[in-house]
C-alpha cells in the first residue's frame, strides 16, 4: 500500500475533527447539562404530581384553555380533588414566580417557545427566596 | 378459489352494503343538535340598557369607556385608522342612521351615544368566521376565542356596527398600564368587546356598568320579570340597525 502513514494519519486527523464537538463538550462539563428549573419553595404540590406536568403540562394548559374560554367554566379540579382557578398568569405564575428560571429553562433547553406570554401577563419577577432541585 | 359470476355479484353487493353501513348508523347514531344548547347557559340571554337621557357622554364624560379599556388592556394606538375600540361614542345620527327621519328632540339629537359589540342574537360575524374563533354563548354573550382567531377579518367586514377592531401591531407598548387580571391581545388578532365575561364569572357587573356614575347602563339577564325586561317592555327603546336582522341586544331608551 502506498502512502501508508499519510492515509491513516489522514484519517486520524479527520476523525478528530468531526468528534470535536462531542469531547469538546464532555470535557468542558456540559455534556451532562440538565436545564434545573428553580421549584417553589413555598409549595409543595404542583396541580398534578410532579411527573404528570412534566410530561403533560402543555395538554393540561390547552385543556384549561378550551374548558375557560370555550365552555366557559374556569374551575379545574385536579385528580386528587383539589380546585384551581383556571388562570395561567393567577395560578400557574402565582406558584411559579419566576417564569425565566423556571418555565423557561426548560424551554430554552429544549428549543421550545410557547407563544403564551405574547397575551398573557408575566407579572413583574418578585421571586421569594426559591431552592433549585 | 373458484367462484361464479352470479356469486361475485352477491358478495360484492353484501361487501357495498357493509361499507354502507357505517355512515349511515353514525348519522341515525348521532346525538341530536339540541344537545348544544345545553349547559350552564341554557335559558339566559343578557342584554345591555343605556339612558341615553341619563347618559352624561356629550357633556365630556368617559368614566365608562376609561373603566373597559383598562381592565382589558385595550391599547390607545393614538390615529383612527388603527385604533382598538370595546367601547366607544359616536355623534347620535351616526348611532342611529335609520332614524334620521324621525321626531327627535333636538337635544338628543345633538348628543352623543355610547356603542359597543351588541352581541346580537343572530351574529353575522359569527356566521363569517373561518375558524369558529367567534361564536355566541348559551347566554348569549358573542365570545372571542384569541387562540383561535388567524386575524383574516372576515368578521368585521360581516358587523354592520364596526364593533371590531384588528390588531395592526403589537399593543402592549400602547398600554399605559398593563392589567394584570386580563390578557393582552397580540399582532394579528381581531378584538371586541366580551361583555365582561370574565368578571361575570366571578360574579360582578361589566366594567362600564360599575364605573357609569349616572346609573346610565344597566346589564343583566332578559327574562321576563327581570329589571331590565320591565325597563325595556315599559319603555321607548331603539337598537342600533335592527332592520338588518341581527337582533342587538343593546337597548337605547330615549
Ligand atoms: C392572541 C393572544 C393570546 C395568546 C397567544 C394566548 N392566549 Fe390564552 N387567552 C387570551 C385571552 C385574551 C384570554 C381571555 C379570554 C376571555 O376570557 O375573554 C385567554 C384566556 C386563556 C385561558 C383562561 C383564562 C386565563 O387568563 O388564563 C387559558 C387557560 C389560556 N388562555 C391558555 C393559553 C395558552 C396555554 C396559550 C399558549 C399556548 C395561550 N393561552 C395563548 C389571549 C391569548
Ligand atoms: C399550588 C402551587 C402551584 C401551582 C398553581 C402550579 N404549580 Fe407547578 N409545581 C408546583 C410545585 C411545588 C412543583 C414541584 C413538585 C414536586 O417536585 O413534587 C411544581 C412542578 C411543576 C412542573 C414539573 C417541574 C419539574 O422539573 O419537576 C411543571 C412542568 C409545572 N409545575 C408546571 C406548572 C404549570 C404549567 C402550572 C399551571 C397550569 C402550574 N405548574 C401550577 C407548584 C405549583
Ligand atoms: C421540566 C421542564 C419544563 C418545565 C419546568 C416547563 N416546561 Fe413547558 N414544556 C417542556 C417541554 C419539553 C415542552 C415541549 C414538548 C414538545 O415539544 O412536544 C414544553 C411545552 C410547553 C408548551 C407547549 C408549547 C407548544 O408549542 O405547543 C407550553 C404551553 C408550556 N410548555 C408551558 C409551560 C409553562 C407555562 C411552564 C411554567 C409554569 C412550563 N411550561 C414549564 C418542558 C418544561
Amino acid at each position: 500500500m502506498y502512502d501508508k502513514g499519510k492515509i491513516i494519519g489522514g484519517l486520524a486527523v479527520f476523525l478528530c475533527l468531526a468528534s470535536f464537538p462531542v469531547w469538546y463538550m464532555a470535557a468542558s462539563g456540559k455534556a451532562d447539562y440538565s436545564p434545573d428549573p428553580v421549584l417553589p419553595v413555598s409549595e409543595n404540590l404542583c396541580v398534578e404530581s410532579a411527573q404528570y406536568m412534566k410530561e403533560y403540562h402543555m395538554q393540561l394548559m390547552q385543556q384549561w384553555r378550551d374548558q375557560a374560554v370555550r365552555q366557559g367554566d374556569s374551575i379545574y379540579v385536579s385528580s386528587d380533588n383539589r380546585t384551581f382557578d383556571i388562570n395561567l398568569t393567577g395560578t400557574c405564575l402565582k406558584c411559579h414566580t419566576n417564569k425565566a428560571d423556571f418555565c423557561d429553562r426548560c424551554h430554552n433547553y429544549t428549543g421550545t417557545a410557547p407563544n403564551c406570554w405574547d397575551c398573557h401577563n408575566v407579572p413583574p419577577a418578585n421571586a421569594p427566596p426559591q431552592v433549585t432541585k | 378459489m373458484n367462484i361464479d359470476r352470479r356469486s361475485f355479484l352477491k358478495l360484492a353487493a353484501l361487501g357495498l352494503l357493509a361499507v354502507a353501513a357505517k355512515p349511515a348508523f353514525d348519522l341515525i347514531s348521532r346525538p341530536s343538535a339540541a344537545r348544544a344548547l345545553e349547559g350552564p347557559f341554557a335559558g339566559k340571554r343578557l342584554a345591555m340598557v343605556v339612558d341615553l337621557n341619563a347618559c352624561t357622554a356629550g357633556d365630556g364624560c368617559v368614566d365608562c369607556i376609561a373603566a373597559c379599556h383598562s381592565v382589558h388592556n385595550v391599547p390607545d394606538i393614538g390615529n383612527t385608522k388603527e385604533e382598538i375600540k370595546w367601547l366607544w361614542e359616536v355623534d347620535y345620527k351616526r348611532a342611529f342612521p335609520d332614524q334620521e327621519n324621525g321626531f327627535v328632540s333636538e337635544p338628543l339629537l345633538d348628543s352623543r351615544v355610547l356603542v359597543l359589540c351588541n352581541h346580537c342574537d343572530n351574529p353575522p360575524c359569527v356566521k363569517v368566521c373561518p375558524t369558529q374563533a367567534t361564536w355566541k354563548r348559551e347566554d348569549g354573550i358573542v365570545m372571542m376565542d384569541y387562540h383561535r382567531c388567524i386575524g383574516c377579518r372576515y368578521c368585521m367586514a360581516a358587523c354592520p356596527y364596526g364593533s371590531r377592531s384588528f390588531n395592526w401591531r403589537d399593543p402592549r407598548p400602547y398600554i399605559d398600564i398593563i392589567q394584570q387580571g386580563y390578557p393582552t391581545r397580540t399582532r394579528g388578532v381581531v378584538e371586541k368587546c366580551n361583555f365582561c365575561e370574565e368578571r361575570l364569572s366571578d360574579g360582578l357587573q361589566p366594567a362600564c356598568v360599575e364605573a357609569c356614575s349616572s346609573g346610565a347602563l344597566k346589564f343583566g339577564d332578559l327574562k321576563p320579570g327581570t329589571e331590565l325586561y320591565d325597563l325595556i317592555s315599559s319603555q321607548f327603546n331603539l337598537r342600533r340597525k335592527a332592520e338588518l336582522g341581527t337582533r342587538p341586544q343593546v337597548y337605547y331608551l330615549l
